[in-house]
């Protein structure tokens, strides 16, 4: 056995403890994979629900208390992006559907036009879900958004009425920014301030803007929303993904069908 | 072997005892404050980061002080930092795994247990040079400290920020018809850093002989 402090052993010594940590933490990495998966899709299809105001944040939901909810009340709809029409339920299996999978498959997906929200590429369907009311009819439409913020891509959900128009909700369900400042997206209080704005003007162009300072109520002010404190960048961020999958881009040619076939 | 009564003698006792209140690692050494501050504001998520970093200080502990004798000193801290490390990725992923919204808002606080002095200091100053048994209670020990103190702020915090205890509500709110208007500041940082400073004084008259002469 060589000396302990020779530079072959110490070679071996670090060769060894990097292996054995290896195994480690790839078999935790591994062995737990299938339930962390259960675990995230789980915690999408509460985050629908919060975004339409299903549940209530911070409420404890068991497994089946929000499989039950999302069952009852959630249909999972697929479109085409570009051109805002339904697929037919029976042509699409929407709920297993991956739209991350499918956004980076170039047989499934096309390069984003240019745009400031850093969205790269779009998948050839997306998945909306819409909210069942009690006579049966669509009385809330939840749209997934997702977008360049300040460390990383932020995934949420936005809830819009029957009218393609009013915020009804908004969640984050993944996002990486500085816990306390961009962090603070993930804020039930300070996601309800979307609550009751309108996402588009009198020319349907999109308008909702995280500003900074404070914005007014809904109805004198209805395009803008706080800003947070120390996250400039974070709520840029937001304007410009919620901007960009409000516009033509994104799902308006949905949410224009969706108003033309709406009942006056 | 018969039990050894030696396993758990004086020395052993002092080794899980003391860090506990005598040499407290926050309140005493006053080491890992950043993440003291920063989960404390629910009991739940406290307590979740007192049995993670007990784990890892206990088990990072018993690891560093079993290879101590043939770790090339040149190489002893990247070693006990692999060593910690590993165990850190472990804990979050079986957090990820069992309690998946906790681990959301625990979020890089789990993470940096790896750089949390206390799991450190405990491995380099002290398993080190004792052997394993002794060093797996040394890491319990101070892994117990540290999330006494811990689960007293969150207490504190919980209860005057938000009315609660571990998420029931103990004091009616005046938003849901009820009396009680919390005291925001309680949920911001810095009434983290006056609680614990509370503590230090409390704990430093209770026990004169922490104070250091002028």
């Amino acid at each position: 056995m060589p000396r302990r402090d020779s530079t072959r052993y110490t070679l071996l010594f670090a060769t060894g403890v990097s292996v054995v940590c290896a195994l480690l933490v790839s078999t935790a990495a591994v062995g737990l994979r299938e339930r962390q998966d259960t675990n995230a899709l789980l915690y999408k299809q509460k985050n629908v629900l919060l975004a339409a105001s299903l549940a209530k944040p911070g409420q404890d939901l068991s497994a089946a208390e929000v499989l039950s909810v999302f069952d009852q009340r959630i249909q999972v709809r697929a479109i085409e992006l570009k051109t805002g029409q339904l697929v037919p339920e029976n042509q699409f299996d929407a709920r297993s559907y991956d739209q991350r999978k499918a956004r980076n498959d170039p047989a499934q997906s096309r390069a984003a036009p240019a745009n400031s929200a850093q969205v790269t590429r779009l998948p050839t369907y997306g998945i909306v879900y819409h909210v069942k009311g009690a006579d049966g009819g669509i009385e809330q439409i939840v749209l997934p958004v997702e977008g360049m913020a300040m460390w990383g891509t932020v995934y949420g959900f936005l809830a819009l009425d029957r009218d393609a128009n009013t915020v009804r909700g908004l969640t984050f369900y993944e996002q990486k920014e500085t816990p306390g400042l961009g962090g603070e997206i993930s804020n039930p209080e300070w996601q309800a301030l979307w609550v009751g704005r309108k996402a588009y003007d009198a020319n349907w162009a999109p308008q909702l803007s995280v500003i900074k300072g404070q914005a007014g109520p809904p109805d004198k002010d209805p395009h803008h929303i706080d800003g947070l404190s120390g996250a400039t960048i974070t709520s840029n961020g937001i304007t410009r993904l919620m901007n960009f999958w409000l516009s033509a881009d994104g799902y308006a040619p949905y949410l224009q069908t969706l108003r033309s076939a709406q009942p006056s | 072997m018969t039990t050894n009564p030696a396993l758990f003698g004086k020395k052993e006792q002092q080794a899980l005892f003391s860090p506990v209140i005598s040499v407290n690692p926050i309140a005493v050494q006053v080491l890992g404050i950043c993440s003291a501050l920063a989960v404390t504001t629910r009991m739940d998520k406290a307590l979740v980061m007192g049995i993670g970093v007990t784990l890892v200080a206990a088990l990072a502990n018993l690891a560093v002080s079993l290879i101590r004798n043939h770790t090339p000193s040149s190489i002893r801290i990247i070693v006990q930092l692999a060593i910690i490390a590993s165990l850190v990725i472990v804990v979050d992923q079986v957090l990820k795994a069992y309690l998946y919204e906790l681990s959301l808002e625990l979020s890089v606080f789990v993470g940096l247990i790896i750089t949390n002095c206390i799991v450190m200091g405990r491995a380099e100053g002290f398993a080190m040079q004792n052997p394993p048994w002794i060093s797996f209670l040394d890491g319990i020990g101070n892994g117990l400290g540290y999330a006494l103190i811990l689960l007293m702020v969150g207490f504190a915090r919980e209860l005057i920020g938000a009315g609660a205890v571990f998420g029931y509500e103990v004091l009616p709110l005046t938003k849901n018809g009820g009396w009680y208007e919390p005291n925001g500041l309680m949920l911001l940082a810095p009434s983290g850093l006056f609680l614990i400073a509370l503590i230090i004084w409390g704990l430093r008259t209770w026990k004169p002989e922490l104070q250091e002469k002028d």
